[in-house]
Formats: structure tokens, C-alpha cells, sequence
């Protein structure tokens, strides 16, 4: 059961720019497809056109190949889960996975085995008789998941359901939700800003920006090969060096890289480089390249396994580096080295762009 | 469920409770006691005389009657109210916001005045309900209006911050699964503002019950008719009939008491099914 949307448009204020704008794309069946895009992207506004609780200006939903548009958000047949859990706080756990099939007068016996299955699907068989107000958020929100998928829903929307949740919970979850989808393989929208949630779990990843989409694709392409500035500085945290088109290269100062085959010589270029893309060494270690510059240390943040190194270049760029700690340890740089830096991989936009 | 005792932030829950208990029996056992004290001049049957006269037995029922149907009006439509204030932002939203608070700082008097004028028969709407053969001014009709008016902010306070509370997501996630907006009424909402609700109805039940002021005008407190409790009390006063007074004044006192006490414990019962424990 796929889920098509057709030029869908959605203003809130008169003479204001739109939520979403004329936004179209596919989420393939059985597939988790997200969401991404900061905030105020639309994201949001998207989920609950489809859901039904939003009404288009224009456009069209399409489920399972039904035009979905005009249909009441009762009669929809989606699974939602919000990031706030939006639970009933005066129903148990088991109340509250029964509430749709009771409010859909599904006789009881059947209501009880499906209640008791959603419940170990989500694995709270134990704590059935518990308020939510008891409970952790990450339990909460696994209850929330067993209401939506009680009423056996064609397709499951997510609206930041682990928004709320602290990282090692969220990570758990994201697993959790990982297997579960091995299980129901249900069509899955996931709304999330959160870009290593969206590489991690989804098959299908659309990008959106300002109310339209930006790209949409698998995680790879995604990740490899951003079609536009905004999703290359958007997705892996990428620093931008700008330059211009010479000799057919994209060069900033001493620094060159490759450029696209239609680049116009003396045009600007904007090269987004990945932390993990650059490779520091010694100043004056082995032989220079064309894509090897020197930078001085500005700030070093360990962080974890890995450190991160601010570094300056002598075009007056700022990029961000990401060195493994035992390849840190190694290299033995400190605040106000000159390192060298290689960059081994950059995206190259050619044109007049700002962030 | 048993909450576990935490430490509490602020010290002293045993001098607190104990100035509470100080306080409450300082301004309302002590005066209440020495109301019984009054009675104890009356014998046995002259009290159960005293307080089962057909008069007194008619003021009793107008009082508790009209009161319980002034609360349970305001129970509706201070819902009402507070729905349109909590879920709706439009022009003039301030202006009633400020309307719903003026019978808690109007004198009783001006309130009584005010709405018998306007339910006499030549009044803005009394000559209407009177050409609809409905009587309002002087009647206990009258009496259940002037106990309405003076009741309204207690439910639209008590519920309102509750409503604000509850996330339309809830609302939102009902219709996901099917339910009609008259189910998520009667089932998601109503069961989570029903203490609310409950105290809103308790408050408003306790000052229709104690209230004089606006009612003497509107009721024209004749007995057996539209004589409520307080104004027979005072009536027995005016006759120097103290221990009558008293008399009637500590069955009144008990009723209420045993109402307000079966409120509290209902009460107290629905909002534990609302109790959050955050964590476990
Ligand atoms: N109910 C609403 N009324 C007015 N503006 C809204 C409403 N919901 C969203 N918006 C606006 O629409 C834009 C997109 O919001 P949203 O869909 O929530 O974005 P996202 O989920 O990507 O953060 C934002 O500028 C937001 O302010």
C-alpha cells in the first residue's frame, strides 16, 4: 500500500509563504520512507495532509492507489504516533491499545486477542494494567505504537516519535522500530531532523526545504550525491569552501578540486567537504597535491571516539574534521599547529549560492 | 498504588499541618462549635420541632434544590466557556475572559438587584418569558438564576487550566483511530476533565447554598414558597429566636458538610485514575 502525493499545497496565512508547496513523491510500499528537513520545513504539515487532520489547498493523496483527499481522517485506516505520545493519561495501557477497536465496535473477544497481541508485539505484555503516567517514554511511545497498529492501519505515519526521547532511548527505539518493520512491513512515513535516523532506518529518504522537496532518493544517494547545495550542506554536517572554476578545476587558494564537466571557466564554486573526507598529516609530510592545503589548528573538541579538529585555511575557510582518537593520538597536532590537510572527496556546486 | 514518600524541596510538612489545623479551627471550628453550643438551650424535641416545621422543611428543599440546579447549569455551560477560551482565539476573547470573573467582584446585592429588574414583568426579559406564561422574578426559578449567575467562575476557573492542559494530539489521535468527534468527547475528554468538573460543580454547589445577598431581592422571599435556608435563619434572628436560628443553621451546616465530604472523596477517587508517577 503506497502512499502518492500529487502537487500537494498547504497555506496557513493569507499572503505568507506556504507550509508545503506543491509537493510531490512516492512512499514505495512496505518501505520506511522519512522525512527530513530542519525545521519549519514542512515536515509536519506534510504528515498530517496525508493523515487526514490537515485539508489541502490544492492536490491530491493517494493510498493504496485511492484518492484519499475528501476522505474523513476517521475512515483514512493510517496509524499516527506523535512525538508527544498524545496518550489517553485516564485509560491503562491495555485501555488505551483497545480504544480504536472499541470506538470501531470490534466484538470483544476479537478486541482482547488483538489487544494482548499488539501488547507483546510491543513487548508491555507486563504492564497492560499500568496508567502511562507510570511509565518511561520510551514504554509510553511503544504504546502509542501498539494503539496506532491495533486498528490495523494501511500505512503507519510517524511525526517525530522519538523526538522526545533521550539519545540512548531514541537509539534503542530506532531499532526497535527497525524490527518491527522486518515484521509488519507496513508502509512507513517518518518524519524526523534527525539525518542519522533517516539514513539508518529508511529505504527512502525525501528531503524538504521550505516547503518543497529538495531530493528525494535512498539513503546513498542521499548521502553520496546531493543534488543541490542546500541538501549537501544540510546532510553530514559538511564545511564550504568557496573558489572559482580554473583550468576546468574547482580551486580555493592553493586547494583544487575536481569540477563538474560544465562548469565555465572563472565561474564560483562552493565545495562541501565532508568532516570524514579530509585527512590531516604533518605539516610537510610526503608530497603535496593539488587537493592538499595547509591549515592551522583553530580548536580541538574530543568527542568521544573521535576528535574534532577546526581547522583555518589560508583562503580564510573554515572547515571541520572529524579524526579517529587513535589516529589523533598518532598524529600528534595541538591548538595552533599547521597540519596538512588532504581532501580526499567534495561535492562541487557551481553558481552563486548562500547558505 | 502507594506514592512513594519523597524528600520534599521545602522543609516542615509537620508545622505546616499543624498551623492548618491551628488556622481552620481558629476562624472555622471554633465559630462552628459555639453554634452547637447555642442549640444545647433547646431540648431534644424542641430542636427536631424547630427544624422540622413545614416552612423550614420548604427552605431546605429550595435551597439545596435550586442550588443543585444552578451548580449543575453552570457545570454545562462553564464548560462551554472555558472550551471557547482555552481552543479559540477571536476578537474580544479578552473582554470575556475578564466577563467571566464580574460575579465573583460584584457586590451580591447590585447582582440581585440587576437581575430583578431585568426578570420583573415589565423588565428587558421578563415581559417576554412572561408573555411565554414563564415567571421568573419572585419565583424559584428566580432563586436557581440569581444562584447561577453568582456560581459561573467557579467551573470555567477550575476547568480551564485542565482543559489548557490536554494536547489536542490526544483529539488528533482519537480521530486517527476512528473515533467520531462526540466519542472523543465522551470518552477521552469528559473522563479527563471530570474532577475538574467535579470541584467546579462543589464550589459552585457550597456559594449557591451559603448565598443570601442576590437572592433576597430576585425570590421575594416568601415563605414556603421562595424562602431559602439563609434568609429563614435570619428571619428567626430578626425574632430573636436565636436557638431557632442556630437550630436550622446546623442542619444546614451538616447537610453541607456530608455533601461537600461525599464530593471530596468521589473526587479524590476519579483523580487518581489521572495521578501521573513519572518514571517506574
Ligand atoms: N497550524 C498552523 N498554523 C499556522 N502556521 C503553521 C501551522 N502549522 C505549521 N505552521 C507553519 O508551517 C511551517 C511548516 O511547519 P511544520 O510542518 O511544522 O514544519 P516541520 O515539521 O518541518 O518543522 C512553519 O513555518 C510553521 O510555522
Amino acid at each position: 500500500m503506497s502512499i502518492v502525493v500529487e502537487q500537494l499545497a498547504r497555506r496557513f496565512n493569507r499572503g505568507g509563504s506556504p507550509a508545503v508547496s506543491r509537493v510531490s513523491f512516492q512512499a514505495p510500499e512496505g518501505a520506511i520512507t522519512s522525512l527530513l528537513g530542519p525545521s519549519g520545513a514542512g515536515k509536519s504539515t506534510l504528515l498530517r495532509l496525508i493523515a487526514g487532520l490537515e485539508i489541502p489547498d490544492e492536490g491530491r493523496v493517494l493510498i493504496d492507489g485511492v484518492d484519499s483527499t475528501q476522505m474523513p481522517v476517521q475512515q483514512r485506516g493510517v496509524g499516527v504516533v506523535f512525538q508527544s505520545y498524545a496518550l489517553f493519561k485516564h485509560l491503562t495501557v491495555r485501555q488505551n491499545v483497545a480504544f480504536g477497536l472499541e470506538v470501531r465496535r470490534v466484538p470483544k473477544a476479537e478486541r482482547e486477542a488483538r489487544v494482548e497481541e499488539m501488547l507483546r508485539m510491543v513487548q508491555l505484555e507486563h504492564l497492560g494494567g499500568r496508567y502511562p503516567g507510570q511509565l518511561s517514554g520510551g514504554q509510553r511511545q511503544r504504546v502509542a505504537f501498539a494503539r496506532a497498529l491495533a486498528i490495523r492501519p494501511r500505512v503507519l505515519l510517524l511525526d517525530e516519535p522519538f523526538g522526545a526521547l533521550d539519545t540512548r532511548v531514541r537509539e534503542e527505539l530506532r531499532e526497535w522500530l527497525h524490527a518491527l518493520h522486518e515484521r509488519t512491513r507496513l508502509t512507513t512515513l517518518l518524519v524526523t531532523h534527525d539525518q542519522q535516523e533517516a539514513l539508518e532506518i529508511s529505504q527512502h529518504v525525501v528531503v524538504l526545504s521550505e516547503g518543497c522537496v529538495a531530493q528525494a532518493g535512498s539513503p546513498a544517494d542521499i548521502y553520496d550525491r546531493p543534488a543541490s547545495p542546500f541538501v549537501a550542506s544540510f546532510i553530514g554536517g559538511a564545511s564550504v569552501l568557496r573558489g572559482h572554476v580554473q583550468a576546468g578545476r574547482a580551486a580555493m587558494g592553493a586547494l583544487s578540486v575536481t569540477a563538474p564537466a560544465a562548469a565555465r571557466e572563472g565561474e564560483p564554486v562552493h565545495a562541501f567537504v565532508r568532516p570524514h573526507d579530509i585527512k590531516l598529516a604533518k605539516a610537510f609530510a610526503g608530497a603535496a597535491s593539488a587537493s592538499t592545503t595547509t591549515g592551522r589548528v583553530e580548536r580541538l573538541k574530543p568527542v568521544g571516539g573521535y576528535v574534532k579538529v577546526f581547522l583555518r585555511l589560508p583562503s580564510g575557510d573554515e572547515v571541520t574534521v572529524e579524526v579517529p582518537r587513535s589516529e589523533f593520538d598518532a598524529l600528534g597536532v595541538a591548538e595552533g599547529d599547521s597540519v596538512r590537510a588532504d581532501v580526499r572527496s567534495a561535492t562541487v556546486f557551481v553558481g552563486d549560492y548562500s547558505i | 498504588m502507594s506514592h512513594p514518600t519523597r524528600h520534599r524541596v521545602l522543609p516542615g510538612f509537620r508545622l505546616s499541618l499543624g498551623f492548618s489545623w491551628f488556622y481552620l479551627g481558629l476562624i472555622v471550628l471554633i465559630p462552628l462549635s459555639s453554634l452547637f453550643l447555642r442549640t444545647f438551650s433547646l431540648s431534644w424535641e424542641e430542636f427536631w420541632g424547630t427544624v422540622t416545621t413545614p416552612r423550614a422543611l420548604a427552605a431546605y428543599r429550595l435551597s439545596f434544590g435550586a442550588s443543585l440546579a444552578a451548580a449543575l447549569a453552570n457545570v454545562v455551560f462553564g464548560l462551554l466557556v472555558a472550551w471557547v477560551l482555552v481552543r479559540y482565539r477571536f476578537p474580544g476573547r479578552d473582554v470575556l475572559e475578564s466577563l467571566v470573573d464580574l460575579p465573583f467582584a460584584l457586590p451580591t446585592a447590585v447582582a440581585g438587584l440587576t437581575l430583578t429588574t431585568l426578570f420583573s414583568a415589565k423588565g428587558w426579559y421578563g415581559q417576554y418569558l412572561e408573555a411565554l406564561g414563564l415567571k421568573v422574578a419572585y419565583t424559584s426559578v428566580g432563586v436557581a438564576i440569581a444562584l447561577t449567575f453568582i456560581g459561573l467562575p467557579f467551573v470555567v476557573r477550575t476547568v480551564q487550566p485542565v482543559l489548557e492542559d490536554i494536547d489536542v494530539d490526544v483529539e488528533e489521535a482519537a480521530a486517527t483511530l476512528g473515533s467520531s468527534p462526540w466519542q472523543t468527547f465522551r470518552r477521552v475528554l469528559f473522563p479527563a476533565l471530570f474532577p475538574a468538573l467535579l470541584s467546579g460543580f462543589t464550589l459552585a454547589f457550597a456559594r449557591a447554598l451559603g448565598e443570601y445577598g442576590s437572592v433576597v431581592f430576585i425570590s421575594g422571599n416568601m415563605p414556603l414558597r421562595t424562602e431559602i435556608v439563609p434568609l429563614l435563619i435570619i428571619t428567626r434572628l430578626e425574632q430573636y429566636d436565636y436557638a431557632g436560628a442556630t437550630a436550622i443553621a446546623i442542619v444546614m451546616l451538616g447537610a453541607s458538610f456530608s455533601l461537600l465530604l461525599a464530593v471530596n472523596l468521589l473526587h479524590r477517587w476519579s483523580q487518581r485514575r489521572l495521578e501521573a508517577r513519572p518514571g517506574a
